[in-house]
């Protein structure tokens, strides 16, 4: 991996922690509403995932603030979402867990565990239908992968031979129930198994995470059809922040700890690329700055109109006339 | 022409002027589709295109709705009403969301359709309707096809919108002849009158409209009086302004539906006419409507289920004596 790479990796994933913290700050101030839920700890898997499939479509969950980030998304825009503006990406009517971008390729938040699974199908298949390569990645938590749209979804992209990325995030916590109470493996790969090849990756380590996502692609540019990779990780915060995160000990949140992402990567940034403490100090006041300007943008921007209310129930155009 | 084959021309003609647009579904390709709706579709526009899918309902539309954000134009058929109850969360949480939540970025260029309703001794689990619950959610249009021609004219103008549809046949309707008007289109949000009248409206959609065409001749020569029969046609917009214009002329409305009375569809059409047009009224709104019950196999139960030529006439007729009809 160069140098330029590194550093990026590093940086999307220190803004991202930023963009976290801010979004947690403002959320207590009450400029936050609804539901939002935090990814700290999980940013090598987001922002590995993201940098390193970085041409296809991406479907993701409602824990994906620095997945938009990661994909070109403007803080500013993600977080005027966040806060309910017009300026917001989706122009403050889906809020922190709808975040669409299409000119990124990016269909966000979905808010139905599993839900956007088979839309991934869907969006393989029209890639596959247009004889463009890079295919598309689902993300997911092991929450998922006990629904039956999971399991539909696996058939059918492996029938199908889709070109599809099952990128699963096991953080081992479906909200507050852990996944061996409810499934009988821990590893949740072991269920696409029968259908695709799976790759199993340290999800707290943003080298690796963007290593295996970038051979994942390749797979599906080859037009095998899909594969799975599940990416062990960690979230430090409750599932939203209306969970208190109390079915943790402090010993199980310190290990999890003892495996962040941000100091490992900061670590591989001083030993193998030789950066010294003012160079990645620099970095991270850039990123601290971006999202400082993201919170003032996102508390200055206006309210969206009252008319809003009704646009975009549908769209404005009539049927396409046959010629 | 058939009511199933205008459906097959609406969806051939539309496939061979736009490639984007898929068809898929249980059966739908190689078979031909259980109500024979696709049949030579699959010969004409291959696999690709007419892609025949596990019976798994929440993956057909669920990936449906991948395909439209994909820049595809699917079309996908639900082999029963009864069996989209499955795929609910694509239609209700996906379908029909996503234009909103994410302010117009995404548009779902796609269509859902079904049969529904009491055939012939289907039972509890293949007879049911779902308007009611369909045409509550903002951001779905909802057309009803009872007329051949309508289902022809209506179907291309669903395939072929930007806005997501829901598309409901009748089981009992696929074999219905009539003409085709190829040329003259037909505005698929506006209702059909089907009978003009001076003395009673009475709205219905889908197959109820052939059974109170049926009872009218009887109502007619009973009360003496002249009936208006309307088809809704559009379930969600409805044309409210035909039905005003009606009632404006006839002072009285009685609505008609299959399904379940409580909580059925016809309560929007009557509750709208209590709202807007009560001074207009001469008559409380009579509403005919299927009992609350499961619809049952057994083949008289299943005639007591449901709103029927004669017990429409004899309802009507009833509450047209004691209303000065």
């Amino acid at each position: 991996m160069d140098k330029l790479l590194a550093e990026t990796l590093y940086y999307e994933m220190v803004r991202g922690r930023a963009f976290e913290y801010a979004a947690k700050e403002h959320y207590m101030q009450g400029n936050i509403s609804g539901f939002l839920h935090l990814d700290i700890g999980q940013e090598a898997l987001s922002v590995g995932a993201m940098k390193a499939f970085a041409k296809g479509d991406v479907f993701s969950t409602y824990r994906e603030h620095i997945m938009a980030l990661a994909r070109g998304i403007s803080p500013k825009a993600v977080m005027a979402e966040l806060f309910g503006k017009e300026a917001g990406v989706s122009e403050g009517k889906g809020g922190s867990m709808h975040l669409f971008d299409p000119s990124h390729f990016f269909y966000g938040g979905d808010a139905i565990v599993g839900g956007h699974l088979p839309n991934a199908v869907g969006c393989a298949y029209a890639r596959k239908f247009q004889g463009e390569e890079h295919g598309v990645m689902a993300v997911f938590g092991d929450g998922a992968t006990n629904g039956g749209a999971f399991f539909e979804s696996l058939n059918i992209a492996a029938a199908q031979k889709l070109p599809l990325l099952f990128l699963c995030e096991n953080n081992e916590y479906a909200i507050g129930t852990k996944i061996t109470r409810v499934a009988p493996f821990e590893k949740q790969a072991k269920k696409a198994e029968p259908y695709m090849p799976t790759i199993e990756v340290d999800g707290m380590d943003v080298v690796a995470v963007y290593e295996a996502v970038s051979e994942a692609q390749h797979y599906l540019e080859k037009g095998h059809g899909p594969i799975f990779v599940e990416a062990m990780t960690c979230r430090y915060e409750g599932h939203s922040m209306s969970d208190a995160n109390s079915y943790r000990s402090t010993q199980e949140m310190a290990l999890c700890k003892a495996r962040d992402p941000i100091e490992r990567m900061k670590k591989v940034l001083q030993e193998q690329y030789g950066m010294d403490d003012n160079a990645i100090e620099s970095l991270e006041t850039k990123a601290q700055n971006e999202i400082d300007e993201a919170v003032r943008f996102a508390a200055e921007a206006a309210e969206p109109a009252p008319e809003a209310l009704t646009v975009h129930v549908f769209t404005e155009g009539g049927s396409h006339a046959l010629s | 022409m058939l009511y199933r084959e205008a459906l097959n021309k609406a969806l051939d003609e539309t496939m061979a002027v736009d490639d984007t647009i898929v068809v898929l579904g249980e059966d739908v390709g190689r078979y031909g589709g259980s109500y024979r709706v696709t049949e030579g579709l699959y010969a004409k526009y291959g696999e690709k295109r007419l892609i025949d899918t596990p019976i798994a309902e929440l993956s057909i539309v669920g990936n449906a709705v991948g395909m439209a954000i994909g820049g595809l134009r699917p079309v996908a058929e639900i082999m029963t009403a009864n069996f989209a109850l499955l795929a609910f969360d694509q239609i209700i949480n996906h379908m029909s969301k996503y234009h909103y939540m994410s302010a117009g970025k995404i548009t779902l260029p796609m269509v859902v359709r079904f049969p529904q309703g009491v055939s012939k001794q289907l039972a509890a689990q293949h007879s049911e309707s779902y308007e009611q619950m369909l045409s509550a959610v903002p951001g779905l249009k909802v057309l009803a096809a009872n007329d051949v021609n309508y289902a022809y004219h209506a179907l291309k103008h669903a395939v072929m919108s930007d806005d997501p549809f829901v598309f409901i046949e009748h089981e009992l309707l696929y074999n219905k002849k009539g003409e085709v008007d190829l040329k003259t289109p037909v505005d698929p949000f506006k209702a059909r009158i089907v009978k003009e009248g001076s003395d009673v409206t009475i709205v219905s959609y889908l197959k109820m409209v052939d059974d109170v065409m049926a009872a009218v001749p009887k109502i007619e020569a009973a009360l003496g009086c002249s009936c208006e029969v309307i088809d809704l046609c559009s379930l969600n917009p409805v044309d409210y302004d035909t039905l005003k214009a009606s009632i404006e002329k006839t002072s009285r409305i009685v609505m008609v539906e299959e399904d379940h009375k409580t909580g059925g569809y016809g309560a929007q059409i009557v509750s709208w006419a209590a709202e807007e047009m009560f001074y207009t009224l001469d008559a409380a709104p009579l509403r005919i409507a299927g009992a609350d019950v499961p619809i049952p196999y057994n083949r008289s139960l299943e005639l007591r289920s449901i709103p029927t030529p004669d017990s429409i006439a004899e309802q009507i007729i009833e509450w047209g004596r004691k209303n000065d009809v």
